[in-house]
């Protein structure tokens, strides 16, 4: 493998708070300090002029339907849309088929991750058995086989007593808890948020207050049990509050808010489009504005897609019976970065901050630095470039998304894994 | 005056201009209703399919009538006939019905938005029987033509909706219409199902029967189900009935010329006590009787008919 010189970028490494322009070298897949003249000369050159150069950008939340419903995505290529969206790593939730609820499942998919995957893709396992929600799954051996976090994501423990024992029993292993929060009773038929506009379109509304209860009742449990709970896709301005002031109080939870939270409201629903179908679902401008305000003061901590791969045609029926969720690999940082940079103003370096360092750090991967002896994850982008984003031509599975067809700002143009260029703004670089 | 749209999917949508070509289009085809031969050919050679995809009896049966009366030729499916409940999805059987030569659908489903996605796949004009609890735009037609021909202009005059709002396509349609007719509305009921929310529409919400029904013209009541009891939005039947139920001391707060509206099917002693419901008050057979020719403007104008014309050959 050929050590890289990349030039004349803009380098944000907020783990080394790092901003400036220069240049990175990489030897044997690592990060390192510089190339003897030697090197230089052997060595690949990357001119990234005019370009950011920052950690390989770091989800923890993502969906790639293997085992089970590969017709709409697999760990292959669920892990080129990564590349392709900058990202060199991933966690994957074991809502699959089955649920990622015992080793032998854990096993399929390391094993798929081994052979197919191009970036780093990191399991997760359920909390209850087969995502029941009615008895413990073998957290201890889950956490054996390697799993990253515990989560029933797509549904929430709606046991308090289960849950509180969940939280008591992962602590032994150290491993954080994450959860959608939603108490079912109340969302019961609901396709959309609650509000003005499911009153006029006549659609079942989801409360905010089903996420508000369960986020108040995982901040008793990560109070009470001492455990770390990671609250998934915040999207209500409530939840934001109960978490700011939790967290002022030192209780050891954490938050993400999804692109689509932070840019879109439930307004995009007038014309039932299935393309804005989300669970949680998007909610007002003011909830939107409060997650922002949230992810500005730490209150949320990260941004993470929920990268949720439908078929054409299962997102293509009534708006009641389309299934939830949206592609968000590809799109996330230009639509980051339009929200928080462009129109609230964040400043770059704090926006890698949230899709790097700080998501690496909730689940303890060896990820999101650019730290002499770290592994050269890279991600190089065009900060301005305009580009169209076409779901179709992309390299999901699915086109399920709302940003298809529209004109994005800000551009992936090198995805670098171990030192290894795997997506060079066209074309990823499969495996072997 | 003329009729430019192809499909009749919302309320919402309609300007108040549309809505008086369709309310005079239907009083000409009214007449027509109540000849000897009560048929015209404007359909004649059209093939009309009711995808009832949700049951429905008085609805469908308003559609089919109409349809017959135009002349048009009618083919009906039901959820049961129709093949989505083998698993066919609403893209696959909508692209059947239109492969089959259908001029026109009318459909009837329990998926809100589903007529404005029929809309978007099919080239034939698509007219919505009333879609989950988003819209019954026929039913918002009929009653405010009901309210038209009884009390007049409906400009500044008070009208109750009362009862399931929630979950009410009827009421969400005719909030759309009076609104645009200028009439002052008041959604009363349990606060469950009579949100605040509402209030965005351009109504006034009320919890308080009496003073929403002091000095009203037009009560309109909406169908209570147990469904809702049994979903915990309120108590109980009985405690409904005693708290909004229509009775005679309380229809003695309405105006006196107010008129009683019900879109059917009634429970009786639930929302409305029989003798007021078959009392002189009461326009709900009115409301059926002019259900089709309001339907029969909306398939005639969709289908490219003008108003002029009708307007002027049933004079
Ligand atoms: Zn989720």
């Amino acid at each position: 493998m050929p050590s890289l010189w990349i030039k004349n970028a803009r380098v944000i490494d907020p783990a080394n708070k790092r901003d400036a322009v220069g240049e990175l070298f990489v030897k044997n897949g690592l990060i390192v300090d510089s190339l003897s003249a030697a090197e230089k000369k052997k060595a690949k050159v990357i001119d990234a002029d005019g370009l950011v150069a920052c950690p390989g950008l770091v989800d923890i939340h993502v969906h790639f339907r293997e085992p089970g419903q590969t017709h709409k995505e697999n760990i292959a290529t669920g892990s080129h849309c990564a590349a392709a969206g900058g990202f060199t790593t991933v966690v994957c939730m074991p809502n699959t088929s089955p649920p990622a609820s015992n080793t032998g499942t854990i096993q399929f998919i390391k094993d798929a991750i081994k052979r197919d995957a191009v970036v780093k893709v990191l399991p997760t396992g359920c909390i209850t058995v087969d995502m029941k929600g009615e008895k413990l799954a073998s957290i201890g051996s889950l956490a054996k086989a390697g799993v990253v976090a515990i989560t029933d994501d797509g549904d929430c423990v709606q046991s308090n007593e289960l849950m509180r024992r969940a939280c008591e029993y992962a602590k032994m292993f150290d491993l954080p808890l994450m959860d959608h929060c939603q108490d079912h009773s109340m969302t019961v038929g609901a396709v959309m948020n609650e509000g003005e506009v499911s009153a006029r379109l006549g659609l079942r509304g989801w409360p905010n207050a089903a996420e508000d209860l369960i986020v108040a009742r995982n901040i008793i449990l990560a109070t009470y049990t001492g455990a770390h709970i990671h609250l998934q896709h915040i999207s209500s301005a409530n939840s934001v509050e109960l978490i700011r002031r939790a967290k002022s109080r030192g209780v050891s939870i954490s938050a993400e808010a999804t692109p689509h939270h932070i840019a879109l409201t439930d307004d995009c629903i007038e014309t039932y489009d299935p393309k804005f179908k989300m669970n949680p679902p998007l909610r007002t401008a003011a909830d939107r504005d409060a997650i922002i305000e949230g992810l500005r003061d730490g209150s949320i901590d990260i941004v993470a897609t929920d990268h949720a791969p439908h078929t054409d045609y299962e997102k293509d029926q009534e708006f009641d019976y389309a299934p939830n969720g949206i592609l968000g690999l590809e799109t996330s940082l230009a639509v980051t970065l339009d929200v928080l940079v462009r129109k609230h103003r964040f400043r770059l370096p704090k926006v890698i901050d949230l899709m790097t360092r700080k998501p690496a750090e909730l689940m303890k991967l060896p990820a999101g630095t650019l730290s002499v002896g770290a592994a050269a994850d890279i991600c190089l982008f065009d900060p301005k470039e305009e580009w169209t984003y076409d779901a179709k031509a992309g390299f999901s599975k699915s086109s399920n998304s709302p940003w298809h067809g529209e004109t994005l700002r800000g551009r992936v143009k090198t995805t670098i894994v171990d030192g290894k260029v795997i997506y060079d703004g066209k074309t990823v670089k499969k495996r072997g | 005056m003329s009729w430019n749209r192809r499909h009749l999917l919302t309320l919402e949508e309609l300007s108040l201009d549309e809505l008086n070509q369709i309310h005079s289009t239907a009083t000409a085809f009214k007449k027509i209703l109540t000849r000897s031969v009560k048929k015209v050919p404007a359909l004649r050679g059209k093939t009309i399919v009711n995808l009832f995809l949700e049951p429905s009896t008085r609805t469908r049966m308003a559609f089919d009538m109409a349809a017959k009366r135009l002349s048009a030729d009618v083919i009906s499916l039901d959820a049961k006939t129709s093949s989505t409940t083998k698993g066919e999805s609403l893209r696959d059987t909508a692209q059947n019905i239109e492969a089959l030569q259908a001029d026109m659908i009318v459909v009837r489903h329990s998926a809100p938005g589903s007529p404005l996605y029929l809309s978007k796949i099919l080239g034939i004009p698509v007219i919505n029987a009333g879609d989950g609890a988003h819209e019954h735009p026929t039913q918002g037609l009929l009653d405010t033509f009901t309210m038209r021909e009884r009390i007049g202009d409906l400009k500044g005059r008070r009208v109750v909706i009362l009862g399931d709002i929630l979950y009410s396509r009827v009421a969400r349609s005719n909030i759309q219409a009076l609104i645009k007719f200028g009439a002052d509305v008041t959604l009363c009921g349990p606060s469950t199902l009579v949100p605040h929310r509402f209030e965005s529409f351009g109504v006034k919400v009320s919890h308080n029967l009496r003073e929403a029904l002091h000095d009203a013209e037009v009560v309109m009541l909406l169908r209570i189900q147990h469904e809702r009891q049994n979903a915990g939005m309120f108590p109980s039947i009985g405690e409904y009935t005693s708290m909004f139920g229509l009775n005679q001391e309380r229809a003695a707060w309405l105006h006196p010329d107010a008129i009683i509206m019900h879109p059917g099917p009634i429970n009786r002693g639930v929302e409305i006590d029989s003798e007021l419901a078959d009392g002189p008050r009461s326009v709900i057979l009115d409301q059926v009787t002019n259900g089709i020719a309001v339907r029969m403007a909306v398939l005639y104008l969709c289908s490219g008919g003008q108003p002029e014309y009708v307007t002027s050959s049933a004079a």
